[in-house]
């Protein structure tokens, strides 16, 4: 928590001192009323002068005037204090996220970072806030209200350091018993809504079960156990007012007694033990004040350390250090040089950059030396993870080609790609883009170069114009709505009341699974990329449209990688990489593959069927009418693999009906 | 006794619980729920439910608990009074001390005890308050929860299907909290502030009936102020709340979105962005801040005003018996319900907001209460045992918004053992047979008949138990692997568990799972991939052994090889079961015994693969379109 103010505090540190000093002002008037209310007491009642106590009854009225005016002062400056770093603090948490990697990003969570920006903050702000004005005034109250009675008369005041530790240890004892049930009140009431949630999503499978007795049980219990924790907290806070009143009000007991004794015996005035038993009530409540700040002390240092945890993370994924910097400027030049050209005329632009350098990202530049992407050896874990989510991959793909990434869910194909824009960086081996490893060329050069379609089409709120320009705030319609036809949007968005300027709600909601990838796919390609990765960006659009998309991209003349689940995506292209869990276990043309890679061939044939996978072995376990489908059943996985097992059919009776047909479910 | 604790967050709340009243009344208005009949007396009632009903029906809540709530009152009220006796107490015992040697003894000491005892009371009786409050709110919320909940599980699926699930969920927690909190808490809070403005109005008259006015006229003063105060920052509080939510939306889509910001090299726009809302934020809320934190010092100030007047008064009606003769102690009584009296007021205005937003939430969750349920059985519903699995469907007609038919005329028989593939365009209707015969939903018109049973006049839990279901979202629940593939027969031994995981392709990739069948899977499943889960669905529905099967299959691909297992696991599943399949795979539709061609709601053709092929409709059509490729 110091930490985080050292860092934070710093631009407002004369509010933080004004606001303190002013509400000082204003405790020492409070601490004074009882004073002059005494003297009022004693010195016009003792002289029956109704003028004194009317000068004291304006002494008083012009110390609240003032006291108010100073703490207004106090308020002020603890709003413009705690706001002002909150807002800096939020500030500087989102601009860090932003210089954080994947790695780092997964690690935190993207809730928990939310939580941290918003609620954390809070947390520590609203600390601020009373810090400056009550960790003065309260402290202040008691400490000063004990002062001023011990001035009055020790004696009496050894009353008070019986009173007051007994009061604070009271709270102490209760408070620190309370703060794991909290947690522990928190987890029960998230069961109740997981039970609730589970029964509303399970609806239809809990009735066709006919278990909803069996779900309004473990509702029953969860709900007994929220009460039970939240009965047993109550219990303990219960005795913290009652106690605090019979400590307060016993020691004003003794104090009459006291107090009494000492007026008989001429030390003290009845004016004084009056402004005792003031005193005391003051000192009490304010103790109680202390231990409510003390819990949003807690809190907020609580928070105060998840804050600093994201700001002390330092990103694994930097630009390289500057020196590097100049060797790469002809680079630049080259990759702005492009990045002006607006209506694609790629090819001049390609030689434009050729001139400038002959390491540059640049598209044709030196096709031959530089192949546009190439891994050796790259191999990635997640971090915390037992295993590699990638192992040893080591393939090259020549500048203008297309590589296919084919391999089931989990097998670690948006790793592979993940890793040539830098979103995570591999654990060992090395990824190469243009001849250059992906960590020596500067971080946004490496980014403007390509043009990536996430798997989850993911739009922001805003119009489509302003999604389409992510790559180039500045590109002109021209570009986008090229960009639009390339990938098979223009039609639908041309069909928009307000075309480029129609809204985007936020997540893209308002399209269509398919029109969103297809803006994704626009999206990437605004701005001239020279790689471009499909990741299964395709998965949503019917098959006319995904095979004019492809069509259309292959014209761009770009270095392209596909990441697909289907073959019919891949197969056309130069490379195509089979991955199983992390491993490559094929590597080269389709016909290449099917001929040696058995994972892939499996691939084929469960989605293709017969002529479009061509191994002698393939057709041998198809049933003979799948011969007669056509070649790609898109989106459909056809025939029942005669690859498993066949059921053991003996022990279930057989329908009637499989006999009509004669061997439905039979091998060829 | 002020308790620092009391009033937190009730501003939040209010806003929370504001924005969420726009569909209170429409749990009633559900078509296709068998017409008027199924009304139960509180029917179509769209008016908002009075105040007075509402508190009647939370009553009925507390009842059970009602030695609580009346010992919470009595003690609550005892508190009070003996609180207020105290001050005065105290200034007689200043008065008994009034100078040298002139200290009354033996008149002091009895009364010291009596202040000893009364505040012995007070602490026991406060104690007391606490405890019921406490007690009777978190039953009265279970009860009220437990209710809630329960209602969840009666109400047509319509209901469920209709309603936001996170607006249903928070009815069962924020809202139920709300009324423990807001309702009860609040309205003993309330209790009490009047008690306390009523005590401290008796005890001031009884004692001086000048000075009493002097108090009370100066009071409202404090209050005037708190209320001004209350109202300029709550105005900007909603501007900050609206700031503050625009933040975390910007907030949540762009970190939600930092793979494609760092992708795209956007990260210095979105910063850009970021800062502007930020900035915005730092206006309203610095304003916001200021104008809620001078409520305090405010009112400290009135208070302290009205202090020095009261002392200064006081001190002249002792010297001059104008307005009133006095004595010291007197004026301390005075002093200290000055200081007390104006704290109630301000206590209540900040009750009755949290108590409104109280009723709010106690009013929806009452409408969720007065939800129809499904018709119950009739009578003499018979119990279906043993069915054969022969299914007819009768010239149904069916459609969920009146007006817009979406089955017609819909007949189909299968007898015993048969395969019925569904095949269509979306939203053709093919999802919507299925919720009628597991009775979801009930027809409009026509007859659904199982062995020859008309659905209507079997029970419930006997029709859905001759029901085996595998929906394309699977539904796990948390708990182990076995307690899910247990979930329709919750005695079945691990062997039998065991046999039909095998059976559905599931045991070999459960055996490889950290604890085998004892993993525990968090909600929905988690770790496991589409394909495993619904792996666990399907050996879930042969554990269960049902007559007829209803699949719905996925229809985009997961995991090439898994899918593999899950279709091997649906044969399986559908040996000797007459089943209907939504079928997206070629295979399943052409070895199904009959393809039913759904289109806008009927059905246009039926038979085998090759007949349909043959005849060169519709289904050929569709054939043609979808698994034929255009390359």
């Amino acid at each position: 928590m110091f930490e985080l103010l050292k860092q934070f505090a710093p631009p407002y540190r004369r509010c933080i001192v004004v606001g303190p000093l002013c509400k000082l002002v204003e405790v020492v008037f409070d601490l004074l009323t009882p004073l002059v209310i005494a003297r009022m007491i004693d010195q016009g009642i003792a002289t029956h002068r109704v003028d004194l106590v009317i000068h004291f009854g304006c002494v008083l009225a012009v110390m609240a005037l003032v006291g108010f005016g100073f703490t207004l002062v106090c308020q002020k400056m603890a709003a413009r204090a705690s706001q002002g770093m909150g807002t800096d603090m939020r500030d500087a948490l989102f601009f860090h996220i932003n210089t954080l990697s994947h790695a780092e990003i997964d690690q935190f969570g993207t809730p928990s970072l939310i939580t941290r920006i918003t609620s954390d903050v809070n947390q520590v702000q609203l600390a601020v806030a009373l810090g400056i004005r009550q960790l003065v005034r309260f402290p202040l109250l008691a400490v000063g209200s004990m002062v001023a009675a011990l001035l009055i008369d020790i004696k009496l005041g050894l009353i008070f350091l019986v009173a007051t530790p007994l009061i604070g240890g009271i709270f102490w004892v209760v408070m620190a018993r309370c703060i794991p049930f909290f947690k522990q009140m928190q987890q029960k009431l998230d069961r109740i809504a997981l039970v609730t949630r589970e029964g509303l999503s399970g609806a239809r499978v809990v009735r066709a079960f006919v278990r909803e007795d069996h779900e309004r049980e473990r509702f029953r219990i969860a709900a007994d156990e929220q009460a039970g924790v939240a009965i047993a907290v109550g219990r303990l806070t219960s005795v913290l007012n009652p106690a605090t009143l019979l400590i307060m009000d016993g020691a004003v007991c003794a104090i009459l007694w006291a107090g009494g004794i000492q007026v008989d015996a001429g030390e003290l005035t009845q004016g004084q033990v009056l402004a005792f038993v003031n005193y005391m009530t003051q000192t009490l409540l304010a103790i109680v004040y202390v231990a409510n700040l003390v819990v949003v002390f807690t809190k907020a240092s609580a928070s105060a350390v998840r804050i600093r945890e994201v700001l002390d993370r330092t990103t694994s994924i930097t630009s390289p250090s500057v020196q590097g910097r100049a060797e790469q400027e002809g680079a630049c030049a080259a990759v702005g040089a492009e990045r002006s050209d607006v209506d694609g005329a790629r090819t001049g632009a390609a030689a434009a950059c050729a001139g400038a350098s002959g390491s540059g990202i640049t598209a044709g530049a030196t096709p031959a030396a530089f192949p546009a992407l190439r891994m050796d050896k790259a191999t990635f874990a997640f971090a915390g993870a037992s295993g590699n989510a990638l192992q040893d991959v080591s393939l090259e793909l020549p500048t203008g080609g297309t590589l296919g990434v084919i391999g089931g869910t989990g097998s670690g194909k948006s790793t592979l790609v993940n890793l040539i824009p830098r979103l995570y960086d591999v654990t060992s081996g090395r990824v190469e883009v243009f001849g250059r490893d992906v960590r020596a060329w500067p971080l946004e050069q490496l980014r403007r170069a390509i043009g990536m379609v996430p798997q989850q089409a993911q739009l922001l709120s805003g119009t489509v114009r302003s999604n389409l320009q992510w790559r180039r705030a500045d590109a002109s319609d021209d570009e986008l709505w090229h960009a639009l036809e390339t990938a098979q949007a223009a039609d639908f968005v041309r069909a928009l009341p307000a075309g480029l300027d129609a809204p985007v709600e936020s997540g893209g909601k308002n399209f269509s699974g398919g029109q969103r990838q297809r803006l994704t796919i626009a999206r990437a390609l605004v701005g001239n990329p020279q790689v471009l990765i499909l990741d299964d960006s395709a998965s949503a659009l019917d098959f006319k449209t995904d095979a004019a998309l492809r069509s259309a991209v292959e014209k761009l003349d770009l270095t392209t990688v596909i990441v697909s689940q289907r073959v019919s995506s891949v197969q056309d292209a130069d490379l195509i990489c089979v991955l199983h869990h992390g491993k490559v276990v094929g590597l080269g043309t389709h016909e290449h593959l099917l001929e040696d890679c058995a994972i892939y061939r499996e691939i084929a044939v469960s989605q293709l069927g017969g002529s479009g996978a061509s191994g002698a072995t393939v057709s041998s376990q198809l049933a003979g009418r799948v011969d007669s489908t056509p070649s790609q059943l898109d989106g459909w996985t056809a025939p029942n693999a005669s690859a498993e097992p066949q059921p053991d059919t003996s022990n279930t009776p057989v329908p009637s009906h499989l006999d009509d047909e004669g061997g439905v479910s039979g091998n060829a | 006794m002020p308790n620092p604790y009391a009033s937190v967050g009730s501003v939040a709340t209010v806003t929370a619980n504001v924005s969420g009243n726009d569909n209170l009344n429409d749990f009633n208005d559900l078509p296709g729920q068998g017409g008027p009949d199924s009304s139960n007396g509180r029917g179509a009632s769209h008016r908002a439910m009075a105040t007075g009903e509402v508190v009647r029906r939370v009553f009925g809540y507390v009842r059970p608990h009602l030695v609580l709530l009346v010992a919470s009152f009595v003690a609550s009220a005892a508190t009070i009074v003996l609180q207020l006796y105290v001050p005065i107490l105290i200034g007689r015992g200043i008065d008994l001390i009034i100078g040298a040697g002139k200290v009354d003894f033996d008149a002091l000491a009895p009364l010291l005890v009596r202040l000893a005892a009364i505040v012995v009371a007070a602490s026991v009786f406060q104690w007391l308050q606490g405890y019921c409050v406490n007690r009777l709110s978190y039953q009265t919320v279970r009860d009220l929860r437990v209710d809630a909940h329960e209602k969840l599980t009666r109400v047509p699926l319509a209901v469920i299907d209709r309603h936001a699930h996170g607006d249903l969920i928070s009815r069962v927690t924020n809202d139920v909290d709300q009324v423990g909190d807001g309702l009860l808490q609040g309205l003993t809070q309330l209790f009490s502030g009047i008690v306390t403005i009523a005590g401290t109005l008796l005890f001031m008259f009884t004692t001086s009936v000048p000075m009493a006015f002097v108090v009370v006229l100066a009071t409202p003063l404090s209050m005037l102020a708190a209320g001004a105060m209350a109202k300029f920052s709550n105005k900007s509080f909603t501007e900050q709340m609206r700031i503050q939510g625009q933040l975390s939306g910007y907030i949540e889509e762009y970190v939600g979105s930092q793979k494609l910001v760092d992708a795209f090299a956007y990260g210095d726009r979105a910063c850009e962005g970021f800062s502007a809302i930020n900035r915005a934020l730092y206006t309203v809320g610095e304003r916001a801040q200021f104008l809620s934190s001078l409520s305090n010092p405010g009112t400290r100030f009135i208070n302290n005003i009205i202090y020095g007047l009261v002392a200064a008064i006081g001190c002249v009606g002792i010297i001059t018996g104008f307005p009133a003769a006095l004595t010291v102690g007197q004026v301390q009584i005075f002093l200290s319900y000055a200081n007390q009296y104006t704290k109630p007021f301000n206590e209540i205005t900040g009750v009755i907001s949290q108590i409104q937003a109280a009723f709010a939430s106690a009013r929806r969750v009452f409408l969720l209460l007065d939800a129809p349920e499904d018709k119950p059985d009739a009578a003499d519903a018979i119990e279906l045992s043993a069915p054969r699995g022969e299914v007819e469907f009768d010239h149904v007609d069916f459609s969920y918004v009146p007006g817009r038919t979406l089955l017609q005329d819909i007949c189909i028989h299968a007898e015993p053992g048969m395969r019925m593939a569904l095949v269509g365009p979306t939203g053709c209707g093919k999802t919507t047979l299925i919720n009628l015969l597991l009775r979801f939903y009930d027809v409009d018109k026509g007859e659904i008949r199982i062995d020859g049973h008309p659905l209507a006049e079997c029970t419930r839990d006997s029709l859905r138990r001759a029901f085996g279901m595998v929906l394309q979202e699977s539904w796990l629940f948390e708990g182990t692997v076995h307690e899910n593939i247990a979930y329709g027969n919750a005695r079945a031994t691990r062997e039998q568990v065991e046999a039909a995981a095998a059976k559905a392709h599931a045991d070999t990739f459960i055996r490889a799972l950290p604890q085998g069948y004892d993993t525990v899977l968090s909600e929905g499943g988690g770790s496991l991939s589409q394909g495993q889960r619904q792996l666990l669905c399907i050996a879930r529905v042969m554990l269960a052994d049902p007559a007829i099967l209803l699949l719905d299959e996925a229809t985009s691909s997961i995991d090439t090889r898994t899918e593999l297992q899950v279709q091997a696991a649906f044969d399986e599943l559908m040996q000797g079961r007459t089943s209907f399949v939504v079928a997206h795979r070629l295979s399943t539709i052409r070895e199904a015994d009959c393809i039913l061609v759904m289109r806008d709601g009927r059905i246009v053709e039926r038979g085998t693969h090759d007949e349909l092929l043959a005849a060169g409709g519709f289904y050929a059509e569709l054939y043609n379109s979808q698994f034929a490729t255009a390359e």
